[in-house]
């Protein structure tokens, strides 16, 4: 091995190197692949690359629909009973084929102790062995959604795991380093060739993958950049094919540039401003003794005093989609029917007046200046949107680390007005309605993030039966009518869905998908 | 002579223990490490509970405790960030950090040192004027800003040489290098010479204020009496008197071009100890963090000590106040 890199670096030293026939496809992102575990990390680009190698139940096409993954077939036998059926003839990257057994495992692995994925599985799901090719669920309750975050529950080989001593997944608190976080077998249509943690890894084509080969690739190699202007700058020198993200500054340069272009088709993050609603004084306010917000006059002035268009044009550089949804139209059709309250000004500081505060009033408004894109400059543009309606709004923003210990639960939601940005990770519509609109409750594990406090009783008892419907038509109708009280009652004042900023070289076609992962079958290069 | 190593290594000692006392307490301002190693969606409980079983919980003495005895046993634990072991992680970046500070030092060395002497011996020359004035910009341009109007111009417009790496490296298990391959090359002239430009900078205006005052003195007015010819007098007399203090000057300054190429390894994404260490920051990675300034406090240590102990050998004076004290 040693002997061969020597002769190919000599081979390179003296331009014999074959590169020029080779495809391959350099990619660079801002942070690392952290760990080749797919179970210890649930941090989105970690698990998008990873998907390259390991593969899921099922997997999503370009929109995002659920195609067959490793299961060819699936169906629900009863509300609480699933059956799979795995795809026949797939092999792991060491030959060993894919069977029942395999899933159990990776089932009982991937809610372990030192897992970081627990909850794509339920804990109460029980696995059951049919066939080698066939295994059922069985649930305690009803979930309809159950295979929808499967494409990262990935599969891993049994035998390979338990020779490799990595039966579980390495905990937090290990002292030895563990096989699986430096090696991979998956079954994916690329394979690891070489992993150095926070340097470089290579991937090679796996030419035994089950799949349709769609891309035309040799070799792939993955590199951070942390320095955004170097990123940039090693894309437009043509040295990386596909970087993520191009800054937002940068956007006109790289469409410009000849060499490259910018794909920022929609994210499925909506970003949108929250009021406390629960509290009987709001703690940042000139107002005693009672909280305005509670009023729902004063909330929709709020809402219509902010100029949408002007946050998109001015400070997104409209490189942003409005919103009138707490949910992406990709997890949920109907988004698209909740519109917006009109921008008005006027009609604002009549609501103001008509609940008593024709004079306005003073509110602090807390803000992450380096989580979300441009999220300090969105606030300041609200801040100054508010003046126009006689409400002095100061600006209080901090780094994200100390932004989130104080307005989420574990600072007690410590604020009066805020922003947040929500993408659920089951892309379902379930995830914000029973996180961040559901009345908090503690012992239901219901509402944590609901910042504001917001709490209709009619919309709780919607969530809860979404939650058990398996009609796909009837919960949809439900999803939308409790999105629609909650529009209604103005509980959050929804703002827009980011943007994605990918860099891609013009040699280069690729698919982008809106909840941002990379797909290297989806990749040719010319 | 021996108990001046032995009082000087304990001396280091103390200063090791030291530094890594004040980075623990520093530690406590990074932020949540557990933060770093799970997931937006892991609940409250399981969060607890991995800061209890990581030891976060105890008191920072204990923790401090516990962190020197098994770093006594070069035991820095397992990367937060990585999974991997972070002497592992440490030893194989340490290479691409070393090989970059010595093709830097030896930039400076090979450019300062001509410079230097061309400024001295031809003061009002118009080239001299411009070393001059490149030497004043070396001197004050931040070193992130000189990388990037590098990379500027020598990768995106003309496309000579790569924007960010290490180009293809040779690996011997026990070190790895670039400087066996073309792209290796290729790649470490624009970050030598952004890490090397101030320490080129230093030793050109050294060499030449030491110069020009070794060219007033007698000897070498004695020399040009004598007939002999003005190149063997400026570099075989004059030079080699001017570079004791230099050579002092850039061997010390070694540590600090190891312990500062953080800035240039990350406008250049090279892949040593410095940029290892700043994502470690990041992501309150403290194992990393805490083994990288032992490491880098060591060598400060131990460069100093070789100093020192070549100023004794030079020095007798030294050695007997050495004694006495």
């Amino acid at each position: 091995m040693k002997i061969k890199t020597l002769l190919l670096a000599g081979a390179l030293a003296f331009g014999l190197g074959s590169a020029a026939y080779a495809k391959t496809f350099h990619f660079a992102f801002q942070g690392e692949v952290k760990s080749l575990d797919p179970y210890t990390l649930n941090e989105t680009f970690t698990y998008s690359v990873l998907g390259n190698v390991y593969e899921g139940i099922i997997t999503r096409g370009p929109n995002l629909e659920i195609l067959p993954g490793l299961a060819e077939k699936w169906e629900l036998v009863s509300p609480t009973h699933w059956r799979f059926t795995l795809r026949k003839g797939v092999k792991f990257h060491n030959g060993d084929p894919l069977t029942t057994d395999d899933v159990l495992f990776s089932a009982e692995r991937i809610r372990a102790n030192g897992s970081d994925l627990k909850l794509r599985v339920p804990a109460d799901a029980e696995f059951k062995k049919v066939d080698d090719h066939t295994f059922d669920v069985m649930l305690k309750n009803p979930n309809p959604i159950l295979p929808n975050e499967w494409e990262t529950f990935f599969i891993m080989n049994k035998k390979w795991a338990e020779a490799n001593n990595s039966k579980e997944p390495q905990s937090a608190s290990a002292t030895t380093p563990s096989f699986a976080s430096l090696n991979a077998n998956g079954t994916g249509p690329f394979m690891i060739e070489s992993h150095q943690a926070g340097v470089k890894t290579v991937f090679k084509p796996n030419k035994n993958w089950w799949g349709k080969k769609e891309h035309n690739l040799d070799e792939v190699v993955f590199t951070p950049i942390k320095s955004s202007a170097t990123r940039v700058a090693a894309l437009l020198s043509g040295e990386v094919d596909w970087i993520d993200p191009v800054p937002l500054q940068d956007f006109d340069r790289v469409d410009n540039s000849g060499v490259a272009k910018v794909m920022a088709g929609e994210e499925t993050r909506v970003i949108y401003l929250g009021f406390d609603q629960s509290s009987d004084e709001l703690k940042y306010s000139d107002v005693k003794g009672k909280n305005p917000f509670k009023d729902k006059r004063v909330r929709q002035a709020f809402y219509q005093a902010v100029d949408i268009n002007a946050i998109k044009e001015k400070v997104m550089r409209n490189r942003a989609y409005p919103t009138g949804a707490m949910i992406s139209k990709f997890y949920f059709s109907g988004a698209n029917k909740l519109e917006r309250l009109k921008y008005d000004a006027e009609g604002a500081k009549k609501l103001l007046a008509d609940a008593g505060y024709p004079n306005g009033f003073s509110i602090t408004l807390d803000c992450p200046n380096d989580r979300y894109v441009n999220d300090e400059a969105i606030c300041q543009a609200v801040v100054s949107m508010l003046a126009r309606i006689n409400i002095k709004a100061s600006l209080n923003s901090q780094t994200k680390s100390k932004y989130f210990a104080k307005i989420l639960e574990a600072g007690n939601y410590d604020t009066s007005f805020f922003m947040l940005g929500w993408s659920p990770g089951s892309m379902d519509s379930l995830n914000p309605l029973s996180n961040l609109i559901a009345c908090r409750n503690k012992e239901k594990k219901l509402g944590a993030t609901n910042v504001g406090g917001y709490c209709n009783a009619k919309v709780d008892e919607l969530t809860a039966k979404i939650k058990g419907e398996t009609d796909t038509a009837k919960r949809d109708a439900m999803i939308a009518e409790a999105f629609k009280i909650v529009n209604d009652d103005i509980a959050h004042i929804p703002l827009h869905t980011q943007s994605l900023a990918w860099g891609v070289s013009k040699n280069v076609e690729i698919v982008q998908r809106a909840d941002n992962f990379i797909k290297l079958n989806w990749v040719t290069k010319k | 002579m021996l108990a001046f190593i032995i009082r000087r290594l304990l001396q280091g000692l103390i200063v090791m223990v030291a530094v890594s006392a004040i980075a623990f307490t520093m530690f406590q301002f990074v932020g949540d490490p557990v933060n770093q190693i799970v997931g937006a969606e892991t609940t409250t409980e399981e969060r607890a509970q991995i800061r209890e079983s990581l030891g976060l919980n105890d008191p920072i003495v204990l923790q401090f405790g516990r962190f020197l005895v098994k770093a006594a046993k070069f035991d820095f634990g397992i990367s937060y960030q990585f999974r991997e072991k972070v002497s592992d992680l440490i030893f194989s970046r340490m290479p691409a950090t070393l090989e970059l500070a010595f093709c830097a030092a030896f930039f400076s060395l090979l450019c300062g040192i001509p410079m230097g002497v061309y400024t001295a011996l031809r003061r009002d020359s118009w080239l001299s004027k411009i070393f001059q004035a490149v030497s004043l910009i070396g001197i004050s341009l931040p070193t992130f800003f000189t990388g990037i109007i590098m990379i500027f111009l020598f990768s995106v417009t003309l496309r000579w040489l790569p924007s960010f790496g290490r180009g293809d490296v040779v690996d011997f298990g026990f070190w790895n290098t670039g400087l066996l391959s073309w792209t290796g090359w290729k790649a470490i002239i624009m970050p030598a010479i952004t890490l090397g430009l101030f320490q080129m900078t230093l030793v050109m205006r050294l060499v030449r204020s030491e110069m020009l005052e070794v060219m007033r003195t007698d000897y070498i007015k004695f020399a040009r009496a004598r007939g002999i010819p003005a190149r063997s007098i400026n570099f075989r007399h004059a030079l080699k008197n001017t570079l004791i203090p230099v050579i002092t000057i850039v061997g010390l300054q070694l540590g600090s071009i190891i312990a500062f190429a953080i800035i240039t390894e990350s406008v250049f994404q090279w892949p040593g100890m410095g940029l290892l260490f700043l994502t470690a920051v990041q992501n309150a990675d403290i194992p990393i963090m805490a083994a990288y300034l032992i490491l880098i406090s060591f060598l400060f240590v131990s460069i100093n000590l070789i100093v020192d102990l070549l100023y004794v050998s030079v020095d007798p004076r030294i050695r007997i106040t050495g004694k006495a004290l």
